[in-house]
């Protein structure tokens, strides 16, 4: 006898706990087996691009907190870089030191987010989270005490960083350095040979290197495919070219593969911090452009006006989750022309449907999981 | 009353005596004597269960805060102890919404059929001496079939709230119990087989008299229960019928209200129950090597049935989840295989033991010996077999490199 059957639909999201904000995947079910799977974007369109054509360029760099929220320094860096390329601005040794410092710190606490959602998608019930929020907190206390901020910055400005850090940050921030080893040797004890995260991890969302290019996916994604690529490497920015650190890559191109990155770039953020701390020069932290109209004789700020030259620009940078890249076209104006976001999330989400189907629903998950995506950024 | 007032009291047992004078003054007919006195038992025990739930809720989040570095409820009344009533008072005030496609019926009859199951199985277990409410013969095929019935209750509810979640979730759910209820059945054969009685008060003066625990003298069963009983309770690491972070809320999606504090406490006296039975069975129920002479037993089986529910609060924030194919390949592929073998194995040591004559004090040692030393060489052996090695060799760290665009792709795990 055979009983007759029909493929299912199921909508996840975008209200659902494990879509990491308001994403829909609609998938086609056999049974739980996936045969065909739609990602639904858009729910958490705010129309960043066109909003930031109306701004001055000053006025644009909340904004860049505000995309990828989770990694707020790394937006600020992607956007003042690009204004600085467009107005061929040199920024001071003090504040390229500051921006890779902060940049990294910010790697480390996205990163911690990252593993821990990724334990919780594949089931632990919110212990690693919680254990990895310990790091973000410290992580953004270092933030709270540089520029007041603990989610959206808005630190970094245009030829510099918005205020130098304060004299009690440098210890701190030393203590902190001090006590990540052991916490990252503590993760890696419990999730690494976690039997439960290899059993659902392994040979899950392959992603082959050829595929991977092709679908010009970045960030721990693509190294996860074992191609070795990192923009701090590949096109150095701030005063990454200064200092010492490996890439890490995986052999296998599966979500495992994903979540071993991560955990070693921890390291490798904290070895860049080391050193980084280390070298830091003293001097001013912001390049003095133009004189400013707002508070004249206290610490040289950015005019809240600039009128670049006309052009265009593109900076990228290796954000956590990937290529961030910010394209500016200015026409001599006050605001940019076309103002657009490279944002990593969105496409490292692009093959998830080639990674979902023909594994299960709970794997559909874990992908996702794996793949790392702000909603924020993806839908701008 | 007199008795009340004597200062003559063991525990809370004499309870019963001012109460045994009042009905006798009532001079009943004897059925209707016997309905009465059932009656009062089971509202004990009912009370019991529900306290212990309202209790455990604050306690299991606490302990989960405890290990996850937070600090868990503490608003409400003094360390956050009244949470669990203001929840309880919430979850009663909130309108019971019964959404427009479910089938009505069952949708209101799956969260009262499975909460009846749950109290129902204490009925068998004794809390003390002569602390039982059926002192049944078949008392461990009562409990194995009155916790089947969790079964259809929960595939009622996901089937009848017309939801996907919740029918993929019932799906789940029939797979998952079916097959663990199998390895169950399997790990209390081994059990009976040994003692020889299916009276659970049996269990309890068979460990009494010999001094042990089943535990010692039989581990892998236990082991096997215990896994098992964490699908039928729904506890992580096989919590796959709720998988929050997958099926939003499992069978229960659509349940809201005072319905779905049904299947919460349920779901508490459902691990309740299998504690019970774990500590009944294989720790020795009330007594503790003579202290129950001097602590009152239920205050023993109270606390070896914590500490075994403990477990379940401890996996629940420890472990992720498997897959549904991965816990079904671990129930036939794994459990049952060993199960079957350890039946064979238990089965020719009661053989042995009776031929032979051994005294116990030979005899168990022995037996615990062998069978301690058979579990580990069975479940590491059969692990191998199977082609799993330990987590330890399987997991890596990433290359670490600083070449640009090389490729390190080998594909070897690519399925």
């Amino acid at each position: 006898m055979t009983l007759k059957s029909e493929p299912f639909v199921v909508n996840v999201g975008p209200q659902h706990p494990s879509t990491h904000g308001v994403f829909r995947l609609r998938l086609t079910l056999d049974g739980e087996k996936i045969i065909d799977a739609d990602m639904v974007m858009g729910y958490l369109h705010r129309s960043m691009e066109k909003l930031a054509e109306e701004r001055t360029y000053t006025q644009n760099i909340p904004f860049t907190d505000r995309t990828d929220y989770l990694a707020a320094m790394t937006g600020n860096l992607a956007y003042v870089m690009a204004v600085e390329k467009l107005m061929n601005i040199e920024v001071p040794e003090r504040a390229q030191f500051l921006r890779t410092i902060m940049a990294e710190l910010q790697r480390i606490a996205s990163h911690s987010m990252a593993i821990g959602i990724f334990a919780n998608d594949c089931g632990a019930w919110q212990t690693p989270v919680m254990h990895m929020f310990r790091d973000r907190e410290k992580i953004l206390d270092l933030f709270e005490m540089a520029c007041g901020a603990r989610l959206t910055l808005n630190y970094m400005r245009i030829g510099g960083v918005s205020r130098d850090i304060p004299d009690e940050w440098m210890p701190q921030a030393h203590k902190l350095l001090k006590d990540l080893p052991n916490r990252f040797a503590e993760y890696e004890d419990l999730l690494l040979s976690n039997e439960i995260i290899i059993a659902r991890s392994r040979g899950i969302g392959v992603l082959t290197p050829e595929q991977a290019i092709a679908y010009s996916v970045s960030g721990p994604m693509l190294r996860g495919s074992g191609v070795a690529w990192d923009i701090r490497k590949a096109d150095p920015y701030a005063a990454y070219d200064k200092l010492d650190f490996d890439i890490a890559v995986g052999t296998n191109g599966d979500a495992y593969d994903r979540f071993v990155i991560r955990l070693a770039e921890l390291r490798q953020s904290l070895r860049i911090l080391e050193q980084a701390l280390d070298m830091m020069p003293t001097g001013p932290v912001h390049e003095r452009l133009g004189t400013s109209t707002v508070q004249p004789g206290t610490q040289p700020i950015a005019p809240l006006v600039f009128r670049p030259p006309v052009g265009e620009a593109y900076a990228r940078i290796e954000s956590p989750r990937g290529e961030l890249g910010y394209y500016i076209v200015s026409d001599g104006g006050p605001s940019p022309f076309r103002f657009h976001i490279r944002s990593p999330s969105f496409i490292n989400l692009t093959p998830l449907k080639q990674m979902a189907i023909g594994s299960t629903i709970a794997d559909a998950i874990v992908i996702l999981g794996s793949v790392d995506i702000v909603v924020g950024e993806v839908d701008r | 009353m007199a008795i009340l007032l004597s200062g003559e009291w063991y525990d809370l047992r004499d309870l019963a005596n001012p109460i045994r004078e009042l009905i006798d003054g009532l001079g009943l007919p004897d059925a209707a004597d016997y309905v009465l006195w059932s009656l009062i038992a089971a509202l004990a025990i009912v009370t019991w269960l529900v306290v212990s739930v309202i209790a455990f809720i604050w306690i299991e989040r606490r302990l989960v805060a405890l290990m996850q570095n937070r600090i868990g409820p503490n608003r409400v009344g003094p360390a956050g102890l009244l949470q669990p009533i203001a929840d309880a008072i919430k979850l009663l005030l909130k309108e019971a919404i019964t959404t427009r496609d479910a089938d009505r019926l069952l949708f209101w009859l799956a969260p009262i059929i499975v909460f009846i199951p749950t109290i129902v199985v204490f009925a068998v277990v004794p809390f003390g001496e002569s602390m039982v409410l059926a002192d049944l013969n078949v008392g461990v095929l009562f409990v194995i079939a009155v916790a089947g019935i969790m079964t259809p209750a929960i595939f009622i509810a996901g089937w009848s709230s017309n939801n996907k979640y919740a029918l993929l979730a019932a799906m789940r759910t029939i797979a998952m119990l079916i097959s663990y209820e199998i390895v169950q059945v399997l790990a209390l054969l081994s059990a009976v087989l040994f003692i020889g009685s299916m009276n659970l008060g049996a269990f309890v003066s068979w460990q009494d008299e010999y001094n042990t625990w089943l535990i010692f003298i039989m581990p892998l069963p236990v082991v096997a229960y215990i896994i098992a009983g964490a699908v039928e309770i729904n506890r992580s690491p096989m919590d796959l019928s709720e998988a929050e972070s997958e099926l939003a809320a499992g069978y229960h999606t659509e349940y809201g209200g005072i319905k779905f504090g049904f299947f919460y406490q349920a779901e508490y006296m459902a691990g309740f129950a299998v504690a019970a039975t774990v500590t009944t069975l294989f720790l020795g129920g009330w007594t503790l090597w003579g202290l129950e002479e001097w602590i009152p037993g239920w205050i023993i089986f109270l606390g070896k049935l914590y500490a075994v529910f403990f477990l379940y609060i401890w996996s629940r924030a420890t472990l992720p989840r498997l897959r549904i194919d991965q816990l079904m390949a671990f129930a036939w592929k794994f459990m049952l295989p060993l199960m079957l073998v350890n039946v064979l194995v238990i089965g020719a040591e009661v053989v042995v033991w009776e031929e032979t004559g051994a005294s116990r004090n030979i005899a168990l040692p022995a037996i615990g010996a062998l069978n301690a030393t058979l579990a580990v060489i069975l479940v590491v052996g059969w692990a191998r077999v199977l082609g799993h090695g330990s987590g330890r060799q399987r997991g890596y760290r990433a290359t670490l490199t600083q070449e640009i665009g090389k490729i390190y792709y080998t594909g070897a795990e690519a399925s």
